[in-house]
């Protein structure tokens, strides 16, 4: 703050409680409503304090979505994203920057051109895909004549199937092959200074242990970032789980389960159960932002610029 | 990117970087060629393989008033919703940065709507909105009929950008709030001592400093509204009432897996592809002219 004005600062905390306001009420009204019994959430104007039903809501939308289970498979393909993304993405930024080959760049590029198109846009051929995973290696044996040629030998016909529908493997990889984790490892990576790896290699380590030893250790807070922001938006993922789980009761994650929430069009409009149902599905990734918040701010800034 | 100090190793790098590449292949390149494939061949009605048709399943959707309908309305949306998450970050994030005593609690609170699922916010959001609950729908008690998204297009799309915007906040709030910090405090300083008022500054000085910032973020957040908007559609308005709220991803997911037009639906995804490389070209154009402060 540079000069005294009071007008000015009394301006600034109306506009700050006034945006609060506005961030808070979704909210609150979520946790009101997931608070009251049928007969105060139907109440118009709905009162705006929280009543004491809140425990027992969120018991009628645990087992009416059947949140238990899914509860489960969330948190399976959040860890499972977050740990794949962390371990995969610093194993390539760690070969693009600290490695002189000649299809580096070409690597690089490869990579990088991922983030430009988001899951959603290609869904259709990325839904097709899940129902054999390994069919661009089919491809690829059948058009150079490996299949003809192994087939004639051996008589074994090559088919190569990996089917990925209602699988963990399949909610997961799918969100892990992007380069969101490989681009902000990158960054990170080309603020290591060269004497560290001239240092690293005069006292005899190859790369590998540099990777491990000096690496991996300076490079935490990055990790934590790349991790908050990966738990959140993988916990969060909508579209794909819904495609490629047709097996909801035993593959569903609790996203999914929101719209089984809502009141049907005729039935008894108990907004308070599905209201409570949002609350807890939406609580684990809130936690995570709220606590990680130092790390996960500047993880996201350094990744997309 | 460019080192003096590197390792030299004929495999190692292919091996860290193999899973990497694989899974990039498998589920990037591979779909993405494959779109291409469908977009220009048509599956035959017996089965038997796909014809090549070149551009007829571009120009089946290109003549098709419907389609262009939804493109108008996904960029309505796209703008609306990008307009007003931005205009209300950057508000909430210029007055954070007089970080005045306390700022601290409304800065983490800021962030928050970053955490949440769309479709989570979605049922929220239906509940609000909802003309037979008793908040917007509370008005419906004193001119009644005014409020029914369920039959007027218009109110429901708009619930819909209203809910997308909010969800954008504290995305877009966390970049302001950074290329602000990032502005010398001696420009500021300079500024004052010529005489400008604070929020002089804030419109004069500390705006056009970050406009980088500002052009960058619109670029992210029209593409988020672009292809991100299913999970708030599916759960807020399906779409409805009559096809009001069908933008292009919705209306990917429709031909796709409930129509099972494959072509069709490749030849839309091929059009959102190539709207959202555009833009993102436009970004690095303009990532270059980025102001720095030295």
């Amino acid at each position: 703050m540079i000069e005294r004005s009071p007008i000015f600062d009394f301006i600034t905390y109306a506009a700050m409680v006034l945006g609060m306001f506005l961030v808070l009420v979704p909210f609150w009204i979520t946790l009101v409503a997931g608070s009251q019994s049928l007969q105060e959430v139907s109440q118009v104007p709905l009162n705006l304090w929280p009543s004491t039903h809140l425990l027992e809501n969120i018991q009628a939308a645990w087992t009416r979505a059947d949140l238990g289970p899914k509860m489960v498979n969330s948190f399976i393909v959040a860890v499972g994203v977050t740990l794949g993304k962390i371990v995969l993405a610093a194993l390539s930024a760690f070969a693009i920057v600290f490695f002189n080959f000649r299809a580096r760049m070409l690597c690089f590029w490869v990579i990088f051109i991922t983030l430009m198109l988001p899951l959603e846009v290609r869904i259709v051929p990325t839904y097709s895909i899940a129902a054999n995973a390994l069919l661009p290696f089919q491809v690829i044996l059948d058009t150079f004549g490996i299949t003809g040629l192994v087939e004639t030998l051996s008589g074994i016909r090559i088919g190569l199937e990996w089917n990925l529908l209602n699988s963990y493997t399949g909610l997961i990889l799918p969100l892990v092959a992007t380069a969101t984790g490989t681009f902000l490892y990158r960054q990170f990576f080309m603020t290591i200074p060269d004497e560290l790896v001239e240092a690293s290699k005069m006292d005899g380590s190859g790369p590998m242990r540099f990777f491990f030893e000096v690496l991996l250790p300076l490079s935490r807070t990055n990790m934590l970032a790349l991790a908050t922001i990966m738990f959140v938006s993988s916990w969060n993922q909508y579209l794909w789980p819904l495609l490629i789980t047709t097996d909801r009761a035993n593959f569903g994650t609790v996203v999914m389960q929101l719209k089984a929430l809502i009141p049907a069009q005729n039935g008894t409009p108990d907004w308070n159960v599905t209201m409570a149902g949002a609350l807890i599905i939406m609580l684990p990734p809130l936690l995570v932002v709220a606590l990680m918040q130092r790390w996960f701010v500047r993880g996201l800034i350094s990744r997309d610029k | 990117m460019e080192r003096r100090a590197f390792y030299r190793n004929g495999t190692l790098p292919w091996l860290l970087l193999a899973p990497q590449l694989l899974l990039v292949l498998v589920f990037f390149y591979w779909p993405t060629s494959q779109a291409l494939y469908w977009a220009f061949t048509l599956e035959q009605a017996w089965g038997g393989g796909n014809t090549w048709v070149g551009f007829a399943n571009f120009l089946a959707i290109f003549r098709d008033g419907q389609y262009w309908a939804t493109v108008g309305r996904s960029a309505f949306y796209a703008i609306c919703a990008t307009g007003l998450s931005m205009a209300i970050a950057l508000t909430l994030a210029m007055f954070v940065d007089r970080a005045l005593k306390g700022t601290r609690i409304f800065q983490s609170v800021f962030v928050w709507p970053y955490a949440i699922a769309a479709p989570a916010a979605g049922v929220a959001f239906r509940f609000i909105f909802s003309p037979e609950a008793g908040l917007i729908g509370s008005i419906n008690d004193i001119w009644p009929g005014i409020w029914s998204p369920a039959t007027n297009g218009w109110h429901a799309l708009g619930m819909v950008i209203v809910c997308h915007a909010w969800l954008g906040i504290g995305y877009n709030f966390i970049f302001f709030l950074a290329a602000l910090q990032m502005i010398p405090k001696s420009i500021t300083e300079a500024g004052a001592m010529d005489g400008a008022r604070p929020f002089q500054r804030m419109l004069d000085l500390q705006l056009p400093l970050i406009a980088p910032t500002v052009f960058f973020l619109m670029i992210m957040n029209l593409i988020s509204s672009f292809t991100d908007s299913f999970g708030l559609i599916d759960t807020m308005t399906e779409g409805g009432p009559i096809g009001a709220t069908e933008v292009m991803v919705y209306n990917i997911y429709i031909d796709g897996f409930k129509g099972l037009d494959y072509s069709g639906a490749a030849a839309q995804s091929i059009v959102l592809m190539v709207l959202v490389i555009a833009l993102t070209f436009v970004q690095f154009r303009w990532v270059e002219k980025r102001v720095h402060y030295s």
